[in-house]
């Protein structure tokens, strides 16, 4: 079985984001790393196609620049290749043209399963996949906490707002996980080793046919037109607990009338 | 270009429409004249309760044969858009749903979408929308650039929920086309986790617990401080990811929002993902052992100290008064 994972390639989670000044799109000037959310897709996976007994896990990304560390991180994990957009032109690219580039090269790839992680750490859009899944015309199953494929199907434990659904679904179809549905396996040194001569295929916009005016900030139509501070909240009191913590809490609650 | 007509697509759960699709309702009705809701399931039997906060029509999709309404709902919208009476804005909420039917909408229109929105305006005839960035510290202002309907996926919580008195909305059928292989995703059985107490995005007091409480089985402390207050449980993702509580019980960005009397974060560091979706509540707590933690920033109590110190004191203390 083939399964393509897309993966997005973000700044450092740990370094303060922030916003260009003059475009007010999130800087991504720095190196990028694998989203953590994708570790999750990609674990889920090389899992399926072992239990299926064979077939290729390939990585799909886009970047406005040639950045490939994140992906070689998915790739020292077990992924054979990675296909990854990437063009000057594609900076400011919304979710939709962002899923029209993904969906253009998860086509060559014609994967049994496409796997997503819910939504990036960086942006949180996440109707990303499931505008993968309408672009292909494919069915989706969102928020997966438990995947199976059996024969030609795939049967998905979906997050509800109650508990959770069993769903059965035809492959192929689009499937985003949750953080957490399997635990991701850390890179051996080997796989860190082969994963520097893994193949990573780079197109850009024009390779995969797709109208420039689709991508960047044009394609977005959308604009950002201010960007301000919150409402701060006041500064809090902050007591240092020395066994009587406890008790402030309390009159705090009291004052509330909470209790 | 002015906004006249919107359309919210309006979850219905037990026969009773849920909070969020009463608040963006509530809230069309001060951007546009005409609002309307799009039901599915057995949807329709809400008619009189979106009526009654200010829907004049509900498009009904009809029963979805077990199918998840990402696809059939998103081309019933797409039919009524191409036909000539679509509405000039569709506002979703925030859910499972409300996301698969806002992405799959957005591709058959062509059309961007907007999301994690905690605010809708209208200026000039064009709407205009917030979102929170940067875990809350920023606001974010956008709007589309084209013509054509906006689609606006909206927070829970953004707007009160007021009834405006209106009648019973008229029912439309708005059965969905063939959508063909994109709808191929079937519910077969469905789970509801049991819980005890006020609903977490309900509850008047939320104790929420993260990874400060260090494993697992230290939940019970979360659980025991909530109920003495009479309160809901909640939890950081990062407790959740480590499949410590079920996922119903999350807040932030990708869980509940909460805007309790108290919030009272134990052992939660103060995520991105986290703050957006309790930092809100009108009191905040937070117990934390570190005191550069970026959630005492947002505490209105701040008690720099060992959340397994703390609590057990303090559940003793309550216990005591009771």
């Amino acid at each position: 079985m083939n399964v393509v994972v897309c993966v997005k390639q973000i700044p450092d989670p740990a370094a303060p984001p922030a916003l260009d000044p003059g475009s007010n799109n999130l800087v991504r000037d720095g190196k990028l790393i694998l989203d953590d959310s994708d570790a999750y897709g990609v674990e889920m996976a090389l899992q399926l196609a072992d239990a299926a007994g064979g077939g290729e896990v390939t990585l799909v990304s886009m970047a406005p620049n040639g950045e490939v560390s994140g992906l070689r991180t998915a790739l020292a994990m077990g992924a054979a290749k990675a296909i990854l957009v990437s063009d000057p032109i594609l900076a400011g690219t919304d979710a939709l043209g962002t899923a029209k580039v993904l969906a253009a090269a998860i086509k060559r790839a014609e994967p049994d399963l496409i796997l997503a992680a819910t939504e990036s750490s960086d942006g949180y859009t996440g109707t990303t996949p499931v505008q993968i899944a309408e672009l292909l015309g494919l069915p989706s199953v969102t928020f997966a906490k438990k995947v199976e494929v059996t024969g030609s199907s795939v049967k998905v434990e979906r997050q509800t707002e109650a508990g959770y659904d069993e769903v059965e679904c035809p492959l192929p179809a689009v499937v985003t996980v949750t953080a957490g549905v399997v635990e991701p396996r850390y890179p051996s040194f080997k796989g860190i080793m082969a994963a520097k001569s893994k193949p990573v295929e780079n197109l850009t916009v024009a390779d995969l046919g797709i109208d420039a005016a689709q991508v960047g900030a044009a394609g977005a139509r959308q604009e950002i037109t201010n960007v301000a501070p919150a409402e701060a909240r006041a500064a809090g009191e902050i007591v240092v607990d020395e066994g009587e913590g406890h008790l402030r809490v309390i009159e705090f609650l009291e004052q509330l009338k909470v209790l | 270009m002015t906004i006249a007509k919107i359309w919210v697509v309006a979850e219905v759960v037990d026969g009773a429409p849920t909070t969020t699709s009463l608040e963006l309702v509530s809230h069309a009705r001060s951007l546009a004249g005409t609002v309307e809701a799009v039901v599915w399931g057995d949807g329709a039997t809400a008619a009189g309760t979106l009526g009654e906060y200010g829907a004049t029509a509900v498009h009904d999709v009809g029963d979805l044969g077990g199918a998840l309404p990402g696809a059939p709902v998103a081309a019933s919208i797409a039919a009524a858009v191409a036909g000539g009476t679509g509405p000039d804005a569709v506002l979703l909420p925030a859910t499972y749903d409300g996301r698969d039917i806002a992405g799959r909408l957005s591709v058959k229109l062509d059309r961007p979408v907007l999301t994690n929105v905690v605010d809708l305006t209208e200026a000039d005839g064009a709407l205009a929308s917030q979102h929170a960035i940067f875990g809350g510290a920023e606001i974010l202002t956008a709007r589309f650039t084209s013509e054509g309907p906006g689609i606006f996926v909206i927070r829970a919580k953004s707007f009160p929920a007021e009834p405006s008195g209106g009648a019973p909305a008229a029912v439309v059928a708005a059965p969905a086309p063939d959508t063909g292989a994109a709808n191929g995703a079937r519910i077969v059985a469905r789970h509801v986790e049991e819980r005890t107490g006020p609903k977490l995005d309900e509850a008047d007091v939320v104790v929420s617990g993260g990874r400060g409480l260090g494993e697992k089985d230290q939940y019970v402390l979360i659980e025991q401080l909530a109920t003495l207050l009479h309160g809901a449980a909640g939890a950081s993702r990062a407790i959740v990811d480590a499949g410590w509580v079920p996922y119903s019980h999350q807040v932030g960005q990708t869980g509940k929002t909460v805007k309790p009397t108290v919030y009272m974060a134990c052992g939660i560091s103060g995520a991105t993902q986290h703050m957006v979706g309790m930092k809100n509540s009108k009191n905040i707590v937070a117990i934390n052992k570190d005191q550069d933690a970026p959630i005492f920033q947002v505490a209105d109590l701040g008690i720099v100290g060992d959340v397994h110190k703390v609590i057990p004191k303090l559940i003793e203390a309550l216990q005591a008064r009771s």
